[in-house]
């Protein structure tokens, strides 16, 4: 007989508010096997831990039922705990009486009823559980960053420092991101290429880092500490080792095309970089406008170029590389404007998006960072900038903060005022929200000194009046209707998540959230982490946030890579599928459903009477079985069994739970 | 056991996959959103780990309702998981049809881990389904 102690904790007040304790500990002193009950306020701290390490030697105990929160939070807290009193790790239960109990119920009587239900059920389990042992896998100590946005390029920076290989890629023909297009960045107003362009060229030069533009993820196999990316290298048409970036082709190729990084306020031809100080230097063809590859004629790129690096022929290569630790810094799409029509966006070209406001400011930008109206080149003197576009908005748009949008409105007002004496911004907002180091200063900075208006209201309609524009609105404050006219038009549009994110989701066996943001692992204590061993976030990828915080949430997903690639080893997950010999037919229906190609067929001899037979059965391999246990369903004389799930202890469950 | 028709409270077994539904219901705790006490979880690594006979047992030991829940179809922690669920329970479902148990007393449901709001959501729905039925006698054990 199994000798179970078990363990209720308060959680403060957050189980102790619903559940009854004392009767819970009652009621768990009669359950079979049960030697030992008590109840800690706080069993995850040192206090609670050490009292279950002192019950478990002052009472024999050998298997231990924790009543607490999800094990979700805190199985790994305790496993440790009963392992440093001796005991296996896996001799170790939690039943889950606070995210699944006293948390969705109200009433202390039923609630109780349930709670007890549920230690039972953990205890019955407890009592089937069998010592478990990891192995040590070896680690592939390289890193794969996937985003050459500011998120990706300074995890790639901070990973290579600690002197383990990165590989960032990048989909687009240069690193660079977001962070690119901006002009200034709040509050400092330094000028986002001059601290962005130095550690694009850092990335470039790190002998640590190998850069893979216009590349994109195929398919991830693998776990933690050993995953095998397909990456498709997508054909650029130009040879990356001949070409030397003189940028002759981009002069003389005759295809213009709206340029992307652009926000198509200017073009760019069909062979081009990004941007001027794009990293590599090199330029791609993009073969959807390219004449030689829609027209069949031209190759004006391939005459001029003097090194005879234009390839036309080149395909898309798919190479296959092996990491220990990815981190995803994908960034963000702008929102798309479609149902926000009465801002006469697109069908005005004075209405413009923040973005496209930024390369209007923007030095190398299409003005050449003078600040003039798209449709008449002639500076404006009255800017209205309407905030919340797309955000916080549950009817149409999305319902959350997308939190960059007040301080780079704060910025814009400032930087309109600087760039054309005596204009004048007038800012329609709901909330003006500048949490953050120095950014309410900055903010004010916008109304006290640079002629900027802040007007709490909803604009429900932008229409043209002459070569202007009217913006009418409500003050909400004075509940008087505002109808102003203007120049011109910017509108602050939300940050939603990358149209792909989901797609890249599922290729790496992360989550997303309703908005498909990538999810943390824990909202507070795990903010960089996935549920996925291995997978690291970086950036607006896991929820809209501004540049200083995607740095230090970069920096912290490298030193996570960092903190697993040091390691010399890893220990498996024991909770994997095995075979019991006796019982295996060798009918491999098991193999058939492995998602891992984890099972194999294995050939052994046995005596049968006098003879020695050979049979075939099959075989687990404890390094790719991730424990699913899809196999244990399909095998027909129930032959395979999931360790730490078996058939017995998932049947004593339901046994109890239906006591 | 006998059961009294007139303050029967349905006991209902519900099979969560630990990576999406069994995450959706601690989120459901964590935003405290209430459903109710009928409902029993077994975590489980993947919905394919639930073998049909794990169903059959909770019936006849007197469950009056059988949920699983797993990551949607195309989201599974373990990349297929969740198709080999969905077929094979469709196939349980019309043989426990077939023995006379009524459709909603065994049911099949997609809640992610964001989806906390949709999993106190099933939870209160099936309850009071499986409450309109009252006990499953059916295959109880004659206990």
């Amino acid at each position: 007989m199994k000798r179970i102690g078990v363990f209720i904790c308060w959680c403060g007040s957050n189980i102790a508010a619903t559940v009854d304790i004392d009767k819970t500990i009652a009621a768990a002193k009669q359950m079979p096997g049960v030697v030992f009950a008590d109840h800690n306020k706080y069993t995850c701290s040192e206090l609670g831990q050490d009292m279950v390490k002192n019950a478990i030697k002052e009472h024999q105990l050998d298997r231990v039922v924790i009543g607490a929160c999800s094990p979700r939070m805190h199985e790994n807290t305790f496993r440790k705990t009963v392992e440093a009193a001796g005991l296996n790790p896996y001799y170790m239960e939690i039943a889950n009486i606070r995210e699944q109990c006293s948390w969705v119920h109200k009433d202390k009587e039923t609630a109780t009823g349930k709670a007890i239900s549920l230690v039972r059920t953990a205890v019955a389990k407890a009592a089937r559980n069998e010592a478990l042992f990891s192995t040590e896998m070896p680690i592939e100590r390289r890193a794969l960053v996937i985003g050459g946005g500011i998120a990706g390029i300074q995890a790639a920076l901070d990973i290579a420092e600690t002197g383990f290989e990165v590989d960032l890629l990048e989909k687009e023909p240069s690193i660079g991101g977001r962070m690119a297009q901006l002009d200034k960045t709040f509050p400092t107003l330094d000028c986002s290429a001059c601290i962005l362009t130095p550690k694009m060229v850092d990335v470039a030069q790190h002998e640590k880092i190998r850069l893979i533009t216009y590349s994109e993820v195929e398919k991830v196999e693998g776990y933690v500490g050993n995953f095998t990316v397909t990456i498709r290298n997508k054909a650029r048409s130009v040879d990356m080792e001949k070409c030397t970036g003189c940028g002759d082709c981009m002069n003389k190729c005759p295809q213009k095309v709206s340029s992307e990084f652009e926000m198509g306020l200017a073009e760019r031809r069909a062979i081009y970089t990004p941007f001027p100080q794009a990293v590599p230097n090199k330029p791609a063809i993009d073969r959807a406008t390219c004449r030689w590859f829609t027209q069949e004629k031209c190759r004006v790129c391939e005459k001029i170029c003097p090194t005879g690096a234009i390839d036309y022929d080149q395909v898309d290569e798919f190479i296959t590389q092996r990491y220990g630790a990815i981190v995803v810094a994908t960034g963000f799409d702008t929102h798309k404007l479609d149902k926000y029509g009465e801002y006469a966006y697109g069908k005005h070209p004075d209405v413009i998006t923040s973005l496209e406001m930024e390369r209007l400011f923007n030095a190398s930008g299409p003005t050449g960072g003078k600040l003039l109206r798209p449709s008449n080149g002639k500076p404006p003197k009255n800017v209205a900038f309407i905030q919340c576009v797309g955000s916080r908005d549950k009817a149409k748009g999305n319902p959350y903060c997308a939190k960059i949008c007040c301080m780079y409105t704060a910025k814009h007002a400032i930087l309109l005022n600087e760039k054309v004496p005596g204009s004048k911004s007038f800012v329609f907002y709901i909330d003006v929200r500048t949490p953050g180091k120095d950014y309410e200063e900055f903010y004010n900075r916008a109304y006290e000194q640079h002629n900027a208006t802040y007007i709490k209201g909803n604009v429900s309609k932008v229409f043209p009046d002459g070569d202007q524009l009217v913006v009418r609105s409500v003050d909400a404050l004075s509940g008087a209707l505002v109808e102003l006219v203007v120049d011109m038009v910017v509108l602050a549009t939300s940050v939603d998540a990358r149209s792909d994110a989901k797609d890249l989701a599922q290729k790496l066996s992360i989550t997303t959230n309703a908005h498909k943001f990538f999810n943390e692992a824990h909202p507070k204590l795990r903010p960089v982490e996935t549920q996925t061993a291995g997978i690291f976030l970086a950036g607006v990828c896991q929820g809209p946030k501004d540049i200083p915080e995607t740095v230090a949430q970069a920096s912290a997903a490298a030193v996570k890579v960092a903190s697993l690639l040091s390691k010399e080893s890893l220990k498996s997950n024991p909770t994997i599928a095995e075979v019991d010999q006796k019982r295996c037919s060798g009918d491999m229906s098991c193999m058939a459903v492995c998602p891992y190609g984890a099972i194999s067929e294995k050939i052994i001899e046995e005596r049968r009477g006098r003879e020695t037979v050979t049979r075939k059965i099959a075989e687990v391999n404890t390094a790719l079985c991730q424990g699913c246990g899809a196999c244990t369903v399909a095998c027909r004389p129930g032959a395979i069994n999931l360790k730490g799930f078996t058939n017995e202890q998932i049947l004593a469950e339901v046994d109890a739970i239906c006591l | 056991m006998s059961v009294n028709l007139e303050s029967h409270e349905p006991l209902i077994v519900a099979f969560c996959c630990n990576w999406c539904s069994y995450a959706g219901a601690d989120l459901a705790g964590t935003s405290r959103m209430s459903y109710p006490t009928n409902v029993r979880i077994v975590r489980v690594p993947c919905s394919s780990r639930v073998n049909p006979s794990f169903i059959i047992r909770a019936f006849q030991r007197g469950a009056d309702g059988v949920l699983i829940a797993g990551c949607h179809p195309g989201d599974c922690h373990y990349h297929s998981g969740n198709y080999y669920t969905r077929r094979r329970f469709t196939v349980l479902k019309r043989m426990l049809e077939y023995m006379g148990i009524e459709p909603e007393r065994f049911q099949v449901r997609w809640i992610s881990g964001s989806e906390g709001a949709k999993f106190a959501g099933v939870m209160n729905e099936i309850t009071q389904e499986i409450k309109a039925l009252g006990p499953n006698r059916k295959l109880r054990d004659v206990r």
